[in-house]
């Protein structure tokens, strides 16, 4: 099954929870197997599957919450109080616990976004095929997201020096 | 140039979303900015960071079973529903349910073995994509190795290069049906080489020991000692060929 792995992966950070992960990918594979013949030739595989997976998301229960918070996503989530500048925060000091905690904690429009940046290694135009939204929009909602998790980061890390 | 033109876009280099164009003109500025290097480094830093936290999941090997067997039903009955309805005799629908089962089988089959090959071809086209390619990053194959121990629940050996075309780039730890395994990345006359070492299970749907092309891919692979090798490139197939018996040879050592 292509992608399994990591489909899983990217459910659990959805859900927050490894049961309802499993009903999701399962639910992912159905679709895209009754999909499969409408699957346009030269279509993003990657891309399609993900994008599967994560509308079926948004019609749970906690992704409708979810999809709701994404309305407002462009112009009305507060931005963060951040603690710039990006350099003075050298990630590579911060345990991998305290990352999964700060990731944890974003919003799941920031969430995904990283992790299909950064995990994935999907480019601009792979990300905005996949969640559905202009490549302007992605970059602009990863530097939100990269934003806010760095202000969480740095949270973390001056509660830890107290 | 000013840092300003290039401050915006030092996010979207580090992404590797940036045209040519555009790659070509950061990297110029970057050769005499030491402020937006350290800039991109502390980005990519901040990438690898997140990559290796949120590799955090996997799926139990009983789910996988479960989500195969649920898929295969479902493939079962789109069948049984497309199958013609009309044949009179009961001989006829016998044989075609015998070549419908078997193609299916052997449709599901190749399909699996296709998509698994697939799985792994883009493992190594994202590698190449990557800022950040390879963990362990060095050309000596007495830091390379040392670097899986205790990450992998195998061991392998790697073939001295010296007198060969080939060039230890380094490696990284993949997880490629469930299970760790390693994939290293060597270079040859600026073509590089992807070879994922796995361990060999009978639930591994690959493709049998040979040679073969794949999206125009050039690829090797074989069985040896318990462990699947795979060995990938756009470089041309004597190349694979070469590098697979070195990797043979060391490997029965």
């Amino acid at each position: 099954m292509p992608h399994f792995a990591k489909l899983f992966n990217f459910a659990c950070w959805l859900t927050q929870d490894r049961s309802a992960a499993e009903e999701l990918v399962q639910e992912t594979y159905m679709k895209a197997l009754k999909g499969f013949p409408s699957y346009g030739q030269g279509t993003n595989f990657r891309a399609w599957m993900y994008r599967i997976l994560r509308n079926t998301f948004l019609t749970t229960r906690s992704g409708l919450k979810v999809s709701l918070s994404f309305d407002s996503d462009e112009d009305g989530l507060k931005e963060p109080e951040a603690a710039e500048n990006p350099e003075s925060l050298l990630i590579a000091q911060v345990e991998r616990e305290t990352i999964q905690s700060a990731l944890e904690e974003l919003p799941v429009n920031f969430r995904e976004i990283i992790l299909l940046c950064d995990l994935e290694e999907m480019s601009y135009q792979e990300i905005s095929q996949t969640l559905g939204i202009p490549a302007g929009t992605v970059m602009s909602r990863l530097s939100r997201a990269r934003r806010a998790m760095r202000a969480l980061l740095a949270a973390r890390a001056q509660g830890a020096s107290r | 140039m000013s840092c300003d033109l290039w401050a915006g876009m030092l996010d979207a280099y580090a992404d590797d979303s940036c045209s040519p164009e555009e790659v070509a003109g950061i990297e110029e500025h970057l050769r005499t900015c030491p402020a937006c290097a350290s800039g991109v480094l502390a980005r990519v830093q901040a990438k690898r960071m997140n990559r290796l936290a949120a590799m955090r999941y996997t799926p139990s090997p009983e789910f996988q079973l479960r989500i195969e067997s649920s898929l295969r039903k479902k493939q079962n009955s789109i069948w049984r529903w497309s199958r013609p309805v009309w044949v009179p005799r009961l001989a006829a629908v016998a044989l075609a349910l015998i070549l419908i089962v078997v193609s299916a089988a052997l449709w599901t089959r190749h399909a699996a073995r296709e998509q698994d090959l697939a799985e792994l071809l883009d493992v190594h086209v994202a590698t190449l994509a990557s800022a950040n390619p390879v963990d362990v990053v060095s050309t000596d194959r007495h830091t390379v190795k040392p670097w899986f121990q205790g990450k992998l629940p195998f061991t392998f050996n790697l073939p001295e290069l010296q007198n060969s075309p080939f060039k230890l780039l380094g490696g990284k730890l993949i997880y490629f049906e469930h299970s760790p395994g390693a994939q290293l990345l060597f270079e040859t006359r600026k073509h590089q080489l992807s070879v994922f070492i796995l361990q060999d299970q009978a639930a591994m749907r690959l493709p049998g020991a040979g040679a073969s092309r794949e999206r125009g891919f050039s690829v090797e692979t074989w069985s040896q000692a318990g462990l699947r090798y795979v060995v990938i490139s756009d470089t041309n197939p004597a190349d694979i060929h070469a590098l697979s018996e070195l990797l043979r040879t060391a490997a029965g050592q």
